[in-house]
């Protein structure tokens, strides 16, 4: 077994039962965050480490392009995890006094996933941008 | 519940400043046991509301999904002096207010 196979398996088996989720498809991820309004990737950027040693805390940015003016701004961001157990990680609303719809965090990731960022703008468009992730070791495991 | 707040103490307006929060709350995920086997009850940052001069201008809905000690980096256009107001509420009910002052110059 190669090292990089060993720790993918060490990962996966680090998770506690509870916390284990089936992966979601992207579709149904962006649905729960737009109510079923068609999303289309773009003007979002999300970014997120391709790397995570330690899924407990892993630093997450996300920029949507906006001139963050009355008549044409951003309303909201959602954060979707694929594989966490709380799909709906994290939404932030914001408006034209945020001047620029900018984002950052640290999230939590039980496992190597896909990461979503939603954006839901003025005129009701839905953007989003997908980050992948790979978790050595997870969150959600007894000592988090 | 502490927290550290980064708010510049003064801009000129209409600049658009950075707001920086570093909030002291373990978001326990509900998924942890404690040395007697017993699970630790979920209780994390449900809201966490930024708010200008009475005005709203950022609101956080957060969930275990969001580590521990949670931070937030996020921005306002200062507008005019006065005072940003921070508050959060917990899985128990627990609330906290933070006020940082701004003072805006033209």
């Amino acid at each position: 077994m190669k090292r990089r196979e060993f720790l993918a398996a060490l990962a996966g088996a680090a998770i506690s039962p509870a916390a284990l989720a089936q992966s979601v498809p992207l579709e149904r991820l962006l649905e729960s965050a737009t109510r079923g309004a068609p999303a289309r990737p773009g003007r979002v950027k999300l970014e997120l480490p391709v790397l995570a040693e330690n899924g407990n805390a892993v630093p997450m940015k996300v920029t949507v392009e906006s001139p963050m003016t009355a008549a044409d701004h951003v309303k909201a961001i959602h954060l979707l995890s694929e594989r966490n157990p709380v799909r709906n990680m994290a939404t932030f609303h914001l408006g034209p006094r945020a001047g620029r719809a900018v984002v950052a965090s640290r999230v939590r990731l039980a496992g190597s996933q896909r990461v979503v960022a939603v954006a839901e703008l003025s005129d009701g468009s839905f953007w989003y941008d997908v980050a992948e992730v790979n978790v050595t070791a997870s969150a959600c495991m007894d000592e988090s | 519940m502490a927290a550290r707040i980064q708010v510049p103490a003064e801009a000129r307006r209409g600049e658009v400043i950075e707001i920086r929060l570093l909030v002291r709350h373990p978001m326990e995920t509900g998924y942890r046991v404690n040395e007697r086997g017993q699970t630790i009850a979920r209780n994390a940052i449900r809201t966490l509301t930024c708010t200008y001069n009475g005005v709203e201008v950022f609101r956080a809905e957060l969930s275990p999904g969001i580590a521990a000690n949670p931070y937030l980096q996020f921005t306002t256009v200062a507008e005019s002096s006065g005072t940003l107001e921070f508050v959060w509420v917990d899985d128990a009910g627990e609330r906290a207010v933070e006020r940082a002052a701004i003072r805006v110059v033209e």
